[in-house]
Protein backbone atom coordinates (compact mmCIF):
# COMPACT_ATOMS: atom_id res chain seq x y z
CA UNK A 1 0.00 0.00 0.00
CA UNK A 2 2.93 2.32 0.68
CA UNK A 3 4.23 1.96 -2.69
CA UNK A 4 1.31 2.85 -3.82
CA UNK A 5 1.09 5.97 -1.95
CA UNK A 6 4.56 7.14 -2.86
CA UNK A 7 3.95 6.17 -6.69
CA UNK A 8 0.94 8.94 -6.44
CA UNK A 9 3.62 11.46 -4.83
CA UNK A 10 5.90 10.56 -7.54
CA UNK A 11 3.84 10.97 -10.18
CA UNK A 12 2.66 14.10 -8.76
CA UNK A 13 6.72 15.18 -8.27
CA UNK A 14 7.05 14.50 -12.22
CA UNK A 15 3.97 16.19 -13.28
CA UNK A 16 4.81 19.67 -11.17
CA UNK A 17 8.23 20.20 -11.70
CA UNK A 18 7.98 19.32 -15.34
CA UNK A 19 10.36 16.45 -15.24
CA UNK A 20 12.03 16.94 -18.76
CA UNK A 21 13.22 13.15 -19.18
CA UNK A 22 9.32 12.80 -18.34
CA UNK A 23 7.76 15.51 -21.47
CA UNK A 24 10.33 13.56 -23.29
CA UNK A 25 9.52 10.27 -22.85
CA UNK A 26 5.71 11.15 -22.52
CA UNK A 27 5.60 13.03 -26.08
CA UNK A 28 7.28 10.14 -27.69
CA UNK A 29 5.15 7.90 -26.70
CA UNK A 30 2.27 9.90 -27.66
CA UNK A 31 3.78 10.37 -30.96
CA UNK A 32 4.70 6.73 -31.97
CA UNK A 33 1.01 5.89 -31.20
CA UNK A 34 -0.82 8.44 -32.54
CA UNK A 35 0.99 8.03 -35.47
CA UNK A 36 0.78 4.11 -35.49
CA UNK A 37 -2.94 4.82 -34.75
CA UNK A 38 -3.73 7.35 -37.72
CA UNK A 39 -1.74 5.26 -40.07
CA UNK A 40 -3.46 2.37 -38.44
CA UNK A 41 -7.28 3.43 -39.19
CA UNK A 42 -6.32 5.02 -42.35
CA UNK A 43 -5.80 1.33 -43.60
CA UNK A 44 -8.38 -0.48 -41.30
CA UNK A 45 -11.46 1.61 -41.80
CA UNK A 46 -10.89 1.67 -45.67
CA UNK A 47 -10.12 -2.53 -45.49
CA UNK A 48 -13.64 -2.55 -43.07
CA UNK A 49 -15.06 -0.55 -45.52
CA UNK A 50 -14.58 -2.65 -48.42
CA UNK A 51 -15.11 -5.96 -46.59
CA UNK A 52 -18.87 -5.13 -45.84
CA UNK A 53 -19.53 -4.20 -48.96
CA UNK A 54 -18.04 -6.50 -51.28
CA UNK A 55 -18.70 -10.53 -51.71
CA UNK A 56 -16.01 -12.22 -53.18
CA UNK A 57 -14.61 -15.72 -52.84
CA UNK A 58 -12.15 -15.80 -50.34
CA UNK A 59 -14.32 -13.29 -48.17
CA UNK A 60 -15.57 -15.44 -45.26
CA UNK A 61 -11.89 -16.84 -45.09
CA UNK A 62 -10.71 -13.11 -45.45
CA UNK A 63 -12.84 -11.95 -42.40
CA UNK A 64 -11.62 -14.88 -39.48
CA UNK A 65 -8.14 -14.16 -40.34
CA UNK A 66 -8.66 -10.55 -39.91
CA UNK A 67 -10.17 -11.53 -36.25
CA UNK A 68 -7.68 -14.25 -36.10
CA UNK A 69 -4.94 -11.01 -36.58
CA UNK A 70 -6.60 -9.11 -33.75
CA UNK A 71 -4.96 -11.22 -31.59
CA UNK A 72 -1.37 -10.94 -32.96
CA UNK A 73 0.74 -11.93 -30.42
CA UNK A 74 2.92 -8.28 -29.73
CA UNK A 75 6.19 -9.88 -29.27
CA UNK A 76 6.55 -12.03 -32.14
CA UNK A 77 5.37 -8.90 -34.23
CA UNK A 78 8.69 -7.21 -32.62
CA UNK A 79 10.85 -10.16 -33.68
CA UNK A 80 9.55 -10.21 -37.27
CA UNK A 81 10.12 -6.81 -37.82
CA UNK A 82 13.20 -7.01 -35.82
CA UNK A 83 14.23 -9.51 -38.25
CA UNK A 84 13.49 -7.97 -40.66
CA UNK A 85 14.55 -4.20 -40.28
CA UNK A 86 18.25 -6.01 -38.50
CA UNK A 87 20.99 -5.20 -40.27
CA UNK A 88 21.69 -8.28 -42.08
CA UNK A 89 17.32 -8.39 -43.07
CA UNK A 90 16.01 -7.46 -46.17
CA UNK A 91 15.01 -3.88 -45.11
CA UNK A 92 18.12 -3.59 -43.16
CA UNK A 93 19.65 -1.20 -45.70
CA UNK A 94 17.45 1.82 -44.08
CA UNK A 95 18.57 1.73 -40.84
CA UNK A 96 15.58 1.97 -38.75
CA UNK A 97 16.47 -1.00 -36.47
CA UNK A 98 16.49 0.98 -32.68
CA UNK A 99 14.83 4.23 -33.99
CA UNK A 100 10.51 5.48 -33.18
CA UNK A 101 9.73 4.94 -37.12
CA UNK A 102 10.68 0.77 -36.20
CA UNK A 103 8.72 1.50 -33.56
CA UNK A 104 5.78 2.93 -35.04
CA UNK A 105 6.17 -0.04 -37.95
CA UNK A 106 5.89 -2.10 -35.41
CA UNK A 107 2.86 -1.00 -33.67
CA UNK A 108 0.79 -0.35 -36.88
CA UNK A 109 1.17 -3.97 -37.92
CA UNK A 110 -0.89 -4.37 -33.92
CA UNK A 111 -2.98 -1.88 -34.45
CA UNK A 112 -4.82 -2.26 -38.31
CA UNK A 113 -5.94 -5.77 -37.97
CA UNK A 114 -8.08 -4.72 -34.71
CA UNK A 115 -9.27 -1.78 -35.77
CA UNK A 116 -10.17 -3.25 -39.65
CA UNK A 117 -12.03 -5.64 -37.78
CA UNK A 118 -14.11 -3.94 -35.01
CA UNK A 119 -14.99 -1.18 -38.32
CA UNK A 120 -16.36 -4.27 -39.99
CA UNK A 121 -18.35 -5.42 -37.48
CA UNK A 122 -20.21 -1.73 -37.32
CA UNK A 123 -20.16 -0.86 -41.11
CA UNK A 124 -21.50 -4.80 -41.64
CA UNK A 125 -24.90 -3.77 -40.04
CA UNK A 126 -24.96 -0.30 -41.27
CA UNK A 127 -24.62 -1.87 -44.56
CA UNK A 128 -27.43 -4.48 -44.15
CA UNK A 129 -29.74 -1.88 -42.98
CA UNK A 130 -28.53 0.94 -46.44
CA UNK A 131 -28.14 -2.31 -48.64
CA UNK A 132 -31.36 -2.40 -50.83
CA UNK A 133 -31.47 1.75 -51.00
CA UNK A 134 -28.02 2.00 -52.31
CA UNK A 135 -28.23 -0.76 -54.59
CA UNK A 136 -31.64 1.05 -55.89
CA UNK A 137 -29.84 4.38 -56.22
CA UNK A 138 -27.30 3.10 -58.22
CA UNK A 139 -24.30 3.61 -55.97
CA UNK A 140 -21.15 3.09 -57.37
CA UNK A 141 -18.70 0.79 -54.67
CA UNK A 142 -16.57 3.70 -53.96
CA UNK A 143 -20.52 5.79 -52.96
CA UNK A 144 -21.26 3.17 -51.17
CA UNK A 145 -18.03 2.83 -49.31
CA UNK A 146 -18.20 6.49 -48.58
CA UNK A 147 -21.50 6.36 -47.47
CA UNK A 148 -21.52 4.13 -44.68
CA UNK A 149 -18.51 5.52 -42.96
CA UNK A 150 -19.56 8.61 -43.00
CA UNK A 151 -22.83 7.47 -41.72
CA UNK A 152 -21.10 4.88 -38.83
CA UNK A 153 -18.20 7.81 -38.21
CA UNK A 154 -18.97 7.35 -34.38
CA UNK A 155 -18.27 3.67 -34.53
CA UNK A 156 -15.18 4.20 -36.42
CA UNK A 157 -14.28 6.73 -33.89
CA UNK A 158 -14.89 3.71 -31.27
CA UNK A 159 -12.60 1.67 -33.47
CA UNK A 160 -9.59 3.91 -33.49
CA UNK A 161 -10.07 4.68 -29.43
CA UNK A 162 -9.67 0.64 -29.37
CA UNK A 163 -6.43 0.26 -31.32
CA UNK A 164 -5.38 3.28 -29.31
CA UNK A 165 -6.09 1.69 -26.24
CA UNK A 166 -4.22 -1.63 -27.49
CA UNK A 167 -1.15 0.72 -28.94
CA UNK A 168 -0.76 3.29 -26.06
CA UNK A 169 -0.17 0.21 -23.30
CA UNK A 170 2.12 -1.89 -25.44
CA UNK A 171 5.27 -2.97 -24.96
CA UNK A 172 5.93 -6.14 -26.57
CA UNK A 173 7.01 -5.36 -29.56
CA UNK A 174 8.07 -1.68 -29.19
CA UNK A 175 10.80 -2.55 -26.45
CA UNK A 176 12.10 -5.40 -29.31
CA UNK A 177 12.24 -3.24 -32.32
CA UNK A 178 13.05 0.19 -30.30
CA UNK A 179 15.18 -1.22 -27.62
CA UNK A 180 14.23 1.31 -24.97
CA UNK A 181 17.08 3.65 -25.97
CA UNK A 182 17.80 6.65 -22.93
CA UNK A 183 16.30 9.69 -24.74
CA UNK A 184 15.75 7.84 -28.28
CA UNK A 185 13.21 5.22 -27.79
CA UNK A 186 12.07 5.53 -24.41
CA UNK A 187 8.62 5.26 -23.83
CA UNK A 188 6.40 5.19 -20.95
CA UNK A 189 5.96 1.83 -21.04
CA UNK A 190 9.48 0.55 -21.57
CA UNK A 191 10.25 3.20 -18.61
CA UNK A 192 8.04 1.79 -16.53
CA UNK A 193 9.50 -2.03 -17.22
CA UNK A 194 12.99 -0.61 -16.65
CA UNK A 195 12.24 1.02 -13.34
CA UNK A 196 10.41 -1.56 -12.11
CA UNK A 197 13.63 -3.79 -13.04
CA UNK A 198 15.67 -1.42 -11.17
CA UNK A 199 13.27 -1.83 -8.19
CA UNK A 200 12.44 1.30 -8.21
CA UNK A 201 8.39 1.12 -7.42
CA UNK A 202 7.63 4.47 -6.66
CA UNK A 203 8.86 5.61 -10.47
CA UNK A 204 7.55 2.97 -12.22
CA UNK A 205 4.13 3.51 -10.38
CA UNK A 206 4.52 7.37 -10.76
CA UNK A 207 4.77 6.59 -14.70
CA UNK A 208 2.14 4.12 -14.96
CA UNK A 209 -0.70 6.79 -12.97
CA UNK A 210 0.95 8.83 -16.05
CA UNK A 211 0.24 6.29 -18.28
CA UNK A 212 -3.57 5.77 -17.50
CA UNK A 213 -4.11 9.62 -17.06
CA UNK A 214 -3.03 10.19 -20.94
CA UNK A 215 -4.87 7.60 -22.42
CA UNK A 216 -8.21 8.91 -20.12
CA UNK A 217 -7.08 12.34 -21.68
CA UNK A 218 -6.74 11.54 -24.95
CA UNK A 219 -9.99 9.40 -25.07
CA UNK A 220 -12.13 12.38 -24.21
CA UNK A 221 -9.97 15.01 -26.33
CA UNK A 222 -11.09 12.60 -29.22
CA UNK A 223 -14.84 12.37 -27.50
CA UNK A 224 -14.71 16.32 -27.31
CA UNK A 225 -13.35 16.76 -30.72
CA UNK A 226 -15.93 14.84 -32.56
CA UNK A 227 -18.95 15.81 -30.27
CA UNK A 228 -20.00 11.89 -30.33
CA UNK A 229 -21.93 12.70 -26.58
CA UNK A 230 -23.53 16.08 -27.42
CA UNK A 231 -24.78 15.74 -30.69
CA UNK A 232 -27.62 12.99 -30.88
CA UNK A 233 -27.16 9.07 -30.39
CA UNK A 234 -28.09 6.88 -33.52
CA UNK B 1 -43.62 11.31 -71.78
CA UNK B 2 -41.68 8.58 -70.82
CA UNK B 3 -38.35 7.42 -72.71
CA UNK B 4 -37.74 4.16 -70.85
CA UNK B 5 -41.35 2.89 -71.09
CA UNK B 6 -42.67 0.20 -71.73
CA UNK B 7 -41.15 -2.39 -69.81
CA UNK B 8 -41.15 -6.07 -71.09
CA UNK B 9 -40.58 -9.13 -68.79
CA UNK B 10 -40.17 -12.22 -70.90
CA UNK B 11 -40.27 -15.48 -69.43
CA UNK B 12 -39.25 -13.88 -65.56
CA UNK B 13 -38.62 -16.59 -63.31
CA UNK B 14 -37.50 -16.22 -59.61
CA UNK B 15 -36.28 -19.34 -57.12
CA UNK B 16 -34.71 -19.19 -53.99
CA UNK B 17 -34.14 -21.90 -51.86
CA UNK B 18 -35.59 -24.35 -54.41
CA UNK B 19 -38.48 -22.96 -54.23
CA UNK B 20 -40.33 -20.79 -57.10
CA UNK B 21 -41.38 -17.44 -55.83
CA UNK B 22 -42.19 -16.04 -58.86
CA UNK B 23 -42.98 -16.68 -62.23
CA UNK B 24 -42.99 -17.60 -65.10
CA UNK B 25 -44.80 -14.43 -66.35
CA UNK B 26 -44.59 -12.34 -69.03
CA UNK B 27 -45.89 -8.33 -68.94
CA UNK B 28 -45.85 -5.22 -70.21
CA UNK B 29 -45.72 -1.96 -68.19
CA UNK B 30 -46.78 0.25 -70.68
CA UNK B 31 -46.50 4.42 -70.46
CA UNK B 32 -50.39 5.04 -69.36
CA UNK B 33 -51.77 5.43 -65.84
CA UNK B 34 -51.28 4.05 -62.61
CA UNK B 35 -49.81 0.08 -62.08
CA UNK B 36 -51.37 -1.55 -59.11
CA UNK B 37 -50.25 -4.80 -58.22
CA UNK B 38 -52.55 -6.57 -56.11
CA UNK B 39 -52.61 -9.55 -54.14
CA UNK B 40 -52.64 -11.10 -50.95
CA UNK B 41 -49.21 -11.67 -48.97
CA UNK B 42 -46.75 -13.72 -50.04
CA UNK B 43 -48.23 -13.51 -53.73
CA UNK B 44 -44.95 -11.81 -54.95
CA UNK B 45 -45.69 -8.39 -54.86
CA UNK B 46 -42.95 -6.94 -53.74
CA UNK B 47 -40.26 -9.35 -56.15
CA UNK B 48 -42.18 -8.39 -59.10
CA UNK B 49 -41.87 -4.51 -58.27
CA UNK B 50 -37.89 -5.67 -57.07
CA UNK B 51 -37.45 -7.36 -60.64
CA UNK B 52 -38.72 -4.66 -62.64
CA UNK B 53 -36.81 -2.16 -60.91
CA UNK B 54 -33.91 -4.53 -61.00
CA UNK B 55 -32.69 -4.68 -57.55
CA UNK B 56 -33.56 -8.68 -57.66
CA UNK B 57 -32.50 -10.44 -60.26
CA UNK B 58 -34.38 -13.04 -62.02
CA UNK B 59 -33.30 -17.18 -61.87
CA UNK B 60 -34.74 -17.02 -65.80
CA UNK B 61 -36.46 -14.60 -67.95
CA UNK B 62 -35.52 -10.85 -69.12
CA UNK B 63 -36.40 -7.34 -68.16
CA UNK B 64 -35.74 -4.69 -70.53
CA UNK B 65 -36.60 -1.35 -71.02
CA UNK B 66 -36.28 0.76 -74.12
CA UNK B 67 -33.39 2.02 -73.52
CA UNK B 68 -30.12 0.79 -72.10
CA UNK B 69 -30.15 -0.71 -68.34
CA UNK B 70 -28.10 2.19 -66.71
CA UNK B 71 -29.62 4.51 -68.37
CA UNK B 72 -33.33 3.55 -67.54
CA UNK B 73 -31.79 2.95 -63.72
CA UNK B 74 -31.90 6.41 -64.12
CA UNK B 75 -35.12 7.72 -64.56
CA UNK B 76 -36.43 5.00 -61.56
CA UNK B 77 -36.93 5.55 -58.21
CA UNK B 78 -37.85 2.87 -55.47
CA UNK B 79 -40.02 3.44 -52.13
CA UNK B 80 -39.70 0.46 -49.63
CA UNK B 81 -42.24 -1.26 -47.53
CA UNK B 82 -40.09 -0.22 -44.32
CA UNK B 83 -38.89 3.21 -45.37
CA UNK B 84 -34.51 3.02 -45.39
CA UNK B 85 -33.80 5.87 -44.18
CA UNK B 86 -30.23 7.14 -43.95
CA UNK B 87 -28.77 8.25 -40.47
CA UNK B 88 -28.83 11.83 -40.84
CA UNK B 89 -31.30 14.61 -41.31
CA UNK B 90 -34.26 14.83 -43.20
CA UNK B 91 -32.63 17.87 -45.27
CA UNK B 92 -29.72 15.98 -45.61
CA UNK B 93 -31.84 12.30 -46.77
CA UNK B 94 -33.34 14.11 -49.77
CA UNK B 95 -29.96 15.71 -50.93
CA UNK B 96 -28.38 12.44 -51.00
CA UNK B 97 -29.64 11.59 -54.48
CA UNK B 98 -28.56 14.74 -55.78
CA UNK B 99 -25.08 14.63 -54.40
CA UNK B 100 -24.69 10.63 -55.92
CA UNK B 101 -26.07 12.42 -59.15
CA UNK B 102 -22.56 15.51 -58.70
CA UNK B 103 -25.23 18.14 -58.17
CA UNK B 104 -23.52 20.96 -55.69
CA UNK B 105 -24.00 21.32 -51.93
CA UNK B 106 -25.89 24.27 -52.29
CA UNK B 107 -28.62 23.44 -55.48
CA UNK B 108 -28.82 20.38 -53.88
CA UNK B 109 -29.95 22.11 -50.33
CA UNK B 110 -32.41 24.18 -52.16
CA UNK B 111 -34.19 21.52 -54.31
CA UNK B 112 -34.08 19.53 -51.88
CA UNK B 113 -35.70 21.97 -49.68
CA UNK B 114 -38.51 22.87 -51.70
CA UNK B 115 -39.25 19.08 -52.09
CA UNK B 116 -39.74 18.55 -48.00
CA UNK B 117 -41.90 21.96 -48.62
CA UNK B 118 -44.08 20.12 -51.19
CA UNK B 119 -44.40 16.92 -48.88
CA UNK B 120 -45.06 18.87 -45.65
CA UNK B 121 -42.25 18.33 -44.33
CA UNK B 122 -40.34 21.60 -44.18
CA UNK B 123 -40.25 22.35 -40.85
CA UNK B 124 -38.18 19.06 -40.12
CA UNK B 125 -35.43 19.84 -41.93
CA UNK B 126 -32.77 19.53 -39.70
CA UNK B 127 -34.38 16.98 -37.43
CA UNK B 128 -32.52 13.70 -37.59
CA UNK B 129 -34.29 10.95 -39.54
CA UNK B 130 -34.55 8.32 -36.98
CA UNK B 131 -36.69 10.22 -34.34
CA UNK B 132 -39.21 10.77 -36.91
CA UNK B 133 -42.73 9.05 -36.84
CA UNK B 134 -43.76 6.28 -39.27
CA UNK B 135 -45.76 8.48 -41.32
CA UNK B 136 -43.20 11.21 -41.51
CA UNK B 137 -40.19 8.45 -42.45
CA UNK B 138 -42.59 7.31 -45.29
CA UNK B 139 -43.10 11.03 -46.27
CA UNK B 140 -39.72 11.59 -46.51
CA UNK B 141 -38.59 8.37 -48.22
CA UNK B 142 -40.97 9.46 -51.03
CA UNK B 143 -39.74 12.79 -51.26
CA UNK B 144 -36.30 11.51 -51.55
CA UNK B 145 -37.89 8.88 -54.25
CA UNK B 146 -39.38 12.13 -56.11
CA UNK B 147 -35.99 14.77 -55.87
CA UNK B 148 -34.49 12.82 -58.95
CA UNK B 149 -38.11 13.68 -61.05
CA UNK B 150 -38.04 10.39 -62.01
CA UNK B 151 -39.83 8.56 -64.99
CA UNK B 152 -41.37 5.53 -63.19
CA UNK B 153 -41.81 5.28 -59.21
CA UNK B 154 -42.11 1.82 -57.72
CA UNK B 155 -44.23 1.49 -54.64
CA UNK B 156 -44.03 -1.86 -52.04
CA UNK B 157 -46.71 -1.42 -49.65
CA UNK B 158 -45.85 2.24 -48.82
CA UNK B 159 -48.77 2.97 -46.88
CA UNK B 160 -49.01 -0.80 -44.86
CA UNK B 161 -48.16 0.43 -41.84
CA UNK B 162 -49.62 4.01 -41.74
CA UNK B 163 -52.65 4.90 -40.27
CA UNK B 164 -55.62 6.33 -42.61
CA UNK B 165 -54.45 10.12 -42.38
CA UNK B 166 -50.61 9.53 -43.58
CA UNK B 167 -52.20 7.41 -46.01
CA UNK B 168 -54.60 9.76 -47.34
CA UNK B 169 -51.15 12.53 -47.33
CA UNK B 170 -49.35 9.93 -49.15
CA UNK B 171 -51.93 9.50 -51.51
CA UNK B 172 -52.26 13.13 -52.20
CA UNK B 173 -48.46 13.15 -53.00
CA UNK B 174 -48.35 10.44 -55.09
CA UNK B 175 -51.20 11.90 -56.96
CA UNK B 176 -48.96 15.09 -57.52
CA UNK B 177 -46.40 12.93 -58.64
CA UNK B 178 -48.85 10.82 -61.65
CA UNK B 179 -49.87 14.73 -62.62
CA UNK B 180 -46.69 15.72 -62.99
CA UNK B 181 -45.45 12.58 -65.67
CA UNK B 182 -44.32 10.00 -63.18
CA UNK B 183 -45.59 6.40 -63.76
CA UNK B 184 -46.87 4.82 -60.63
CA UNK B 185 -46.55 1.28 -60.03
CA UNK B 186 -47.54 -0.04 -56.89
CA UNK B 187 -47.77 -3.28 -54.81
CA UNK B 188 -50.85 -3.41 -52.08
CA UNK B 189 -53.03 -5.65 -50.40
CA UNK B 190 -55.37 -2.57 -49.39
CA UNK B 191 -58.43 -2.79 -52.13
CA UNK B 192 -59.62 0.52 -50.88
CA UNK B 193 -56.18 2.02 -52.15
CA UNK B 194 -55.91 0.21 -55.57
CA UNK B 195 -59.56 1.38 -55.84
CA UNK B 196 -58.65 5.01 -55.49
CA UNK B 197 -55.31 5.17 -57.76
CA UNK B 198 -55.26 1.97 -59.97
CA UNK B 199 -56.07 2.37 -63.57
CA UNK B 200 -54.26 -0.58 -64.92
CA UNK B 201 -54.23 -4.13 -62.51
CA UNK B 202 -51.98 -7.12 -62.24
CA UNK B 203 -53.70 -9.49 -59.80
CA UNK B 204 -50.65 -12.11 -58.39
CA UNK B 205 -51.24 -14.99 -56.71
CA UNK B 206 -48.88 -17.62 -55.85
CA UNK B 207 -46.24 -16.11 -58.33
CA UNK B 208 -48.39 -16.05 -61.06
CA UNK B 209 -50.04 -13.35 -62.89
CA UNK B 210 -54.17 -14.33 -62.58
CA UNK B 211 -55.45 -11.37 -64.38
CA UNK B 212 -54.17 -8.34 -65.99
CA UNK B 213 -56.99 -5.80 -67.17
CA UNK B 214 -58.02 -2.09 -67.07
CA UNK B 215 -58.74 -1.44 -63.15
CA UNK B 216 -62.41 -0.49 -64.18
CA UNK B 217 -63.05 -4.04 -65.67
CA UNK B 218 -61.24 -5.91 -62.68
CA UNK B 219 -63.39 -4.24 -59.80
CA UNK B 220 -66.37 -4.12 -61.89
CA UNK B 221 -66.43 -7.59 -63.14
CA UNK B 222 -63.03 -9.98 -62.54
CA UNK B 223 -63.04 -12.81 -64.67
CA UNK B 224 -61.24 -15.52 -62.21
CA UNK B 225 -62.78 -17.03 -59.21
CA UNK B 226 -59.73 -16.34 -57.26
CA UNK B 227 -60.02 -12.26 -57.86
CA UNK B 228 -63.56 -12.16 -57.37
CA UNK B 229 -63.08 -13.74 -53.92
CA UNK B 230 -60.49 -11.31 -53.18
CA UNK B 231 -62.37 -8.53 -54.23
CA UNK B 232 -65.09 -10.03 -52.01
CA UNK B 233 -62.62 -10.22 -48.74
CA UNK B 234 -62.59 -13.61 -48.88
CA UNK B 235 -59.11 -15.07 -47.93
CA UNK B 236 -57.26 -16.90 -51.11
CA UNK B 237 -54.78 -19.21 -51.40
Amino acid sequence: MEDIWSGIAAAFGLIVTLDRDLIDITLRSLQVTLTAVAIGAALGIPLGAWLAVSRFRFRRVTIAVLNALMGLPPVVVGLVVYILLSRSGPFGVFGLLFTPTAMIIAQVIIVTPLVASISHQALREIWADYHDLLISLNTTKWQRIRTITWDARRALLTATLAGFGRAIGEIGAIMIVGGNIDQVTRVLTTAIALETSKGNFALALGLGFILIGLAFLVNLAMHWLSRTEQRGRW
Amino acid sequence: MSTILPLRLAGIEVRRAGRTILGPLDLDVEDSGPLVVLGPNGAGKSTLLRVCHGITHPTKGKADWVVPRAEANLAQAFVFQTPILLRRSALENVMYPLSLRGEGKKAARATAQKMLDDVGLADLATVRASVLSGGEKQKLALARALVTRPEVLFLDEPTASLDGRSTREIETILAGAQSGGTKLMMATHDLGQARRIAAHVVFLLNGQIIETRSAKEFFEGPSTAAAQAFLKGDIVE
